[in-house]
């Protein structure tokens, strides 16, 4: 059974008097352990889907299911415990709370659980190790480079161990090597703690290092033959 | 509470902001409670008074005296236990900056009348032997540092010339109604210098058994109905009453005042509360996005107006009862026993709770409801 299942979703939004369908009938299976780079222009759906898998957004008709979860049948406050435990998600920009030191923002998701407070300072230790930051621990986010800000955002993501990875342009105003620094990182969160990654990219470069590329086109998936 | 620093954090983020919005919830606090003690202690003034002890006043007036002739006249009455009479002074000492009642009394009479009025038995002895010593309120004593024995010289308002008193024995009232700051002397004394008018400005009677007062105030007012100086009579209850009536629409003045300035700094706080949750419409969907639940926000949200009213409060509502009291503070003797009472307190942190519920509430479930694809959109 895949990881994430997408069964016969149509999808629209109405905005004033006009209808947008993004999606007509799209069906979809992620794998576990997969490494998937979700490509397409501008305004063919690719925000929209990662929001329905994430249960940030439903389905107008159809399903979505995670670890065999009905996303779409959720109420508000399952969704929102659901979330916490299962997805990590890392946007292009504005991710982290500029109030809070990176250490802080790091232990967000981990407020939301049972554990104690040394526990949660020994996850955000080991989530801001893997992804380098230790020394940055006491910056607040104006003081880390933008790399270091989507690093921090991807310790977050993974701080309370989510089966599911979801990132939307996440290198999308990186310089080149604060890409690859990122998506270095991706690559090792798939292949050393088998995260399953699903990453939203404009960059051809960037979905080289996926193991696999779909193509969305106005709403229809066009899958490229899987890399690596 | 692990999200205070989250909490903490965001009230950090305009720090001035914040500082001004505590400030003027704890300056209306200050207020709050500064008003309604004036109104507390008027109050509590009006209560004032033994049952057993009735008040006759010139019928057209408190400034109109009456005949001291009338003393005999009343002790006769059946019913009454013991008579005595004031008048009013007026006095001014030096550049009369600092006002203080004074009049003068049948000191025996008055004094056993007023077991309120506490005096170590040596000096009530050296002020009943002389007719122009002075009795003083140990406040009145220790602001202008007076001594036992020494000589204070009032100017006469009402009564003019310079009247010099010996001061003779210090009292405590055991009542703060009564004020301790009031200086009492011989109305003999008084009497001889005006010129042996014969007047009193108001009698006390005291009376065997409270329940007959209405009949005896009956009895005496009958007594004098014809004469030239009718007098008007009730219990002094009623007496102090009729002061705070005067005050009664103050107190209405005051309670509206106040509830205007907590209005008013209602809206200053919403009005922070408002502007801190716009800025933060991006923030607080990323924060569902982890999964932060509507109502985990709508609490945090609340929190935050909490901790802004309720160190306002703090503030405010701490800093009136320590000021007052550390300053002993009388309204310069207009209010004695000045004192912010515990239920003023806790009325006014009640008045913060709910100005918390009111400021935070809209900002509050803003955030909860707010709709994450849509706040993300304007994001980015
Ligand atoms: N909340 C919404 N209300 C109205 N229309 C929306 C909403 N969200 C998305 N759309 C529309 O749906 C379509 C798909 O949007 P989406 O954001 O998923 O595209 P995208 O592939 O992520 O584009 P981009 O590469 O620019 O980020 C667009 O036409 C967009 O205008
Ligand atoms: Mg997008």
């Amino acid at each position: 059974m895949a990881l994430v299942e997408i069964r016969d979703v149509y999808k629209s939004f109405q905005r004033d008097t006009q209808k947008i369908d993004v999606f007509t009938d799209l069906s979809l299976d992620i794998a576990s352990g997969s490494f998937t780079a979700l490509m397409g222009p501008s305004g063919s759906g690719k925000s929209t889907l990662l929001n329905l898998i994430a249960g940030l957004d439903k389905p107008t008709r159809g399903t979505v299911r995670v670890g065999g979860a009905d996303v779409g049948a959720m109420s508000a406050g399952q969704l929102a415990a659901w979330r916490a435990r299962n997805i990590g998600f890392v946007f292009q920009s504005f991710n982290l709370l500029p109030v809070l030191t990176a250490y802080q923002n790091v232990e967000l998701p981990l407020l939301l659980t049972n554990l104690s407070k040394k526990d949660r300072a020994e996850r955000v230790r080991l989530a801001l190790d893997v992804v380098g930051l230790s020394d940055r621990a006491d910056h607040y986010p104006r003081q880390l480079s933008g790399g270091q800000e989507q690093r921090t955002a991807i310790a977050r993501a993974i701080v309370a161990d989510p089966t599911l990875m979801l990132l939307d342009e996440p290198t999308g105003q990186l310089d080149a090597k604060s890409s690859q620094e990122v998506l270095t990182l991706l690559q090792r969160l798939n292949n050393e703690f088998n995260k399953t990654i699903v990453i939203v990219t404009h960059d051809a470069h960037a979905a080289d290092r996926a193991k696999s590329v779909l193509h969305l086109e106005k709403g229809d998936l066009i899958e490229k033959a899987a890399v690596a | 509470m692990k999200y205070l620093p989250l909490v903490l954090a965001n009230l950090g983020r305009h720090k001035r902001r914040t500082i001004l919005t505590i400030a003027s919830v704890a300056l209306a606090l200050f207020l709050f409670a500064s008003l309604r003690t004036v109104v507390t202690t008027l109050d509590a003034g009006s209560r004032f008074g033994g049952a057993r002890r009735l008040v006759a006043l010139n019928a057209t007036g408190l400034v109109f005296p009456l005949p001291l002739a009338y003393a005999n006249r009343i002790k006769a009455m059946p019913g009454v236990h013991s008579v005595s009479w004031a008048n009013w002074f007026g006095g001014r000492y030096g550049d009369g900056k600092r006002f203080f009642a004074n009049f003068a009394v049948d000191p025996v009479s008055y004094l056993a009348m007023y077991p309120e009025i506490v005096i170590p038995p040596d000096q009530k002895q050296a002020f009943l032997q002389d007719r122009t010593g002075a009795l003083i309120g140990k406040r009145l004593l220790s602001e202008f540092g007076w001594k036992l024995g020494q000589n204070v010289t009032l100017q006469g308002t009402i009564f003019p010339g310079d009247w010099t008193f010996t001061v003779r024995a210090i009292y405590t009232p055991t009542d703060p109604a009564i004020g301790d700051d009031v200086l009492i002397f011989h109305h003999e004394y008084f009497d001889e210098r005006i010129g042996r008018a014969g007047i009193a400005g108001w009698y006390i009677v005291e009376i065997d058994d409270p329940s007959h007062s209405p009949a005896i105030a009956k009895e005496i007012d009958d007594a004098f109905r014809n004469s030239s100086s009718p007098t008007k009579t009730g219990t002094e209850r009623e007496f102090q009453a009729s002061f705070a009536t005067m005050w009664g629409n103050v107190s209405l003045l005051m309670g509206t005042i106040g509830l205007a300035v907590v209005f008013a700094i209602l809206l200053v706080t919403a009005n922070a509360m408002m502007m801190s949750a716009r800025e933060r419409t991006g923030e607080v969907a990323v924060l569902k996005t982890i999964g932060f639940s509507d109502r985990l926000l709508f609490g945090l949200v609340m929190l935050e107006a909490g901790v802004l009213a309720l160190t306002g409060a703090f503030l405010g509502l701490g800093g009136a009862k320590l000021l007052y009291k550390a300053t002993n503070f009388n309204a310069a003797g207009f209010l004695p026993g000045f004192n912010v009472t515990a239920a003023t307190l806790v009325l006014g942190a009640a008045v913060a709770v709910v100005l918390m519920l009111a400021s935070g509430l809209v900002p509050a479930l803003r955030a909860a409801r707010l709709p994450i694809v849509q706040a993300l959109r304007h994001v980015e």
